[in-house]
């Protein structure tokens, strides 16, 4: 795993909390009160040059609020980013962050503005930024972006709608690769597609990030994605991150309840044979969420400490890769063998 | 046919010649434009109501040249020739082909002139109105929060009143504040503001809805995280997917202005008696209906409808040839 001095994105205690209070009047008539959503309630995590961090959990935990903090697309309630030692969640939008920092988007039929050519799609960036500036000199970063993801430079005088749902994906990373940044954000990038499409998009953001050295952040549900693209992997639950840990050791010996809740639940010929503990109950209520540990309710191992007191993000003892947060966990009340044995 | 000779589809990528990037903008502007006119050479209904709004245009345009009579020179005025029925009816008169009104006026002539009035204050109308509207409605739709609510009010209040009675306001104030002798001569401006500020809700109602639309779409975000500033991504990105509507609108809402035009001009604050428009002349031709002369109204009518249904149905053909999924 490539490991350098400084990461290339850090997050320290990120929070971003919604205002999703009924209108004022009905706040006055119906006595109802302000509501506070947290979306994203402290999450640090780094990446590293070249690494691809993956972000596992259920809808609604917060991972894509994290990426969309992480692009700028909102601010962050608290907590610090830095992208490469700079903090970018307080100034303005700053071009050489935005240049260096691109996003490739869940559904490949709205991220692509249905009016505009491919050509123009795709060099929408390189005008923006001043990155060319004749057009002889756009067209052929055009067309050498499109080849470069695996579609042919005159697809660029076609509309997305001609295109399927893989070609367009490949239209959305030939975009963001146009400003050549360092960083790319893929939220859900394959979770439209069909599974034949997903393994050629996921290869070939393999290869580019071979050849250029990229780093990404890879948010999924789909826990085989993630498996396959990630060098390390964070669990989100209800805002936060429970577990954070090479994908190896993750997807071998998970420590949190949820996340060997998580992989438990995926249907795996290898692990045939292996007890499965079955989803229990549902997602709490974002905006009344559980006092102490968010997992409790749902946490076979829950004690009357998970229930008072949030547990925080700490190395596991033997492995300085891995941090989970759990008092289970820390005490050693959970039972290694559980899971690892079968 | 009054198209271009543009090939019909596009060069796949532009020539790599020119170097500036104005140079670039018309090239893409050009082939733009070629798409639609292949568009419109392929659609019988578009070309035909082309042809039907030309010959409109272009008579109402060039009525001083081309209409047989001057319906407003006193001087060739001929009582006699008062509620000369039109060609093919008895008593007709070959020079009045459209039969004349009650004081000897060609109906065809007065047409020609009227439906200048109508379409000019119509067109004028609807182009304020839209300006306002869309502008105002990208900002509410786009910024949302505060200002979003403090443009849909005043919208909301505006529409809780008729717009007739917005235009009466807007023509009564333009009264009070200019000298009673300037009134004449801008009278059509008043008109078009009056018409024009009480039509825009519409537009900032449609816009804004779309607007919201469009704007939790990905490619917005993608726009904004390629770091395009918000007027940009109006401009550029949300303008062309709003306009849709906003066109289909806009058609409809310039017969609906030149009613709102004759119904002002029949309550008096309209164009001056001595310029007449379309609608004028309806409410004139009205008076004589039920007397037997029924040309007087109905042509000018019918010349309001077929004009109405031109631009009605290239409208239509318009928003489907902008909309890249049905091309």
């Amino acid at each position: 795993m490539p490991t350098s001095a400084q990461p290339l994105v850090e997050l320290e205690n990120v929070a971003r909390y919604f205002d999703v209070s009924p209108p004022w009047l009905n706040r006055i008539l119906e006595r109802q009160r302000r509501q506070v959503l947290k979306a994203v309630d402290g999450v640090s995590f780094s990446v590293a040059k070249g690494e691809t961090l993956g972000l596992v959990g259920e809808s609604g935990c917060g991972k894509s609020t994290v990426a969309r903090l992480i692009v700028g697309l909102y601010r962050p309630t608290r907590g610090e980013i830095r992208f490469a030692g700079r903090r970018i969640d307080a100034a303005g939008p700053d071009p050489a962050v935005r240049r260096a920092m691109q996003m490739i988007f869940q559904d490949p039929y709205a991220s692509l503005n249905p009016r505009w050519r491919v050509a123009d799609i795709v060099a929408e960036p390189i005008r923006a930024h001043g990155l060319a500036r004749s057009s002889r000199d756009i067209n052929a970063r055009v067309g050498s972006l499109l080849e470069q993801v695996g579609l042919a430079s005159a697809d660029g005088a076609k509309y997305p709608h001609q295109f399927s749902g893989g070609q367009r994906q490949r239209i959305s990373i030939a975009r963001a690769l146009a400003t050549q940044p360092a960083f790319l954000i893929c939220d859900e990038p394959t979770s439209a597609l069909d599974v034949s499409v997903q393994a050629q998009v996921l290869n070939l953001m393999r290869r580019l990030q071979r050849e250029l050295g990229l780093s990404y952040l890879f948010i999924s549900h789909n826990l085989a994605v993630v498996h396959h693209v990630a060098d390390r992997v964070g669990a989100m639950y209800l805002g936060r991150i429970v577990e954070l840990a090479p994908v190896n050791v993750l997807f071998t010996s998970p420590q949190h309840p949820y996340t060997r809740m998580l992989l438990a639940a995926v249907p795996d010929l290898t692990r045939t044979g292996m007890p499965r503990t079955a989803v229990a109950g549902e997602v709490p209520n974002p905006l009344d969420p559980p006092k102490g540990c968010a997992f409790h309710p749902r946490c076979p191992y829950a004690d009357e400490r998970c229930r008072r007191e949030v547990p925080r993000l700490k190395h596991v003892a033997g492995d300085a890769d891995v941090t989970v947060a759990c008092h289970a966990v820390e005490e050693g009340r959970l039972a290694q063998e559980a899971f690892t044995a079968a | 046919m009054p198209v271009d000779a543009a090939p019909a589809i596009a060069p796949a990528v532009v020539a790599p010649t020119a170097a500036t990037p104005a140079a670039n903008m018309a090239r893409l502007a050009r082939g733009w434009d070629s798409d639609l006119a292949y568009s419109f050479r392929r659609s019988p209904v578009a070309v035909v109501s082309a042809i039907v709004l030309i010959i409109c245009l272009g008579a109402a345009l060039f009525a001083p040249w081309v209409a047989p009579h001057n319906p407003f020179d006193l001087a060739t005025l001929n009582l006699l020739d008062a509620l000369t029925p039109p060609h093919g009816l008895p008593g007709a008169k070959p020079e009045y082909l459209l039969g004349t009104d009650d004081q000897g006026r060609d109906v065809l002539s007065a047409i020609m002139f009227g439906a200048r009035v109508s379409l000019l204050v119509g067109l004028a109308a609807v182009v304020l109105a839209m300006l306002l509207g869309v502008s105002l409605g990208l900002i509410a739709g786009y910024g949302g929060g505060k200002i979003d609510g403090f443009i849909m009010r005043v919208a909301d209040v505006q529409l809780s009143f008729p717009a007739i009675l917005i235009a009466l306001l807007v023509d009564g104030v333009a009264r009070a504040v200019l000298p009673r002798d300037a009134h004449g001569s801008i009278a059509v401006f008043v008109l078009v503001l009056a018409i024009g500020v009480s039509n825009w809700p519409q537009y900032a109602r449609t816009v804004r809805g779309s607007t919201m639309v469009e704007k939790s779409k990905e490619y917005i975000q993608a726009a904004r995280v390629i770091g395009i500033r918000p007027l940009g991504i109006m401009w550029r990105h949300l303008l062309p997917n709003v306009l849709g509507p906003v066109l289909v609108l806009a058609t409809i809402n310039i017969a609906t202005a030149i009613l709102t035009e004759a119904t002002l001009s029949f309550l008096g604050v309209g164009v001056p008696p001595t310029e007449p428009s379309l609608g004028t002349l309806i409410r004139i031709g009205n008076d004589f209906l039920f007397s037997g002369e029924w040309w007087i109204t109905i042509f000018p009518g019918a010349a309001l409808v077929i004009m109405v249904l031109a631009i009605n149905l290239l409208g239509d053909w318009l928003r489907d040839a902008l909309n890249p999924k049905l091309r």
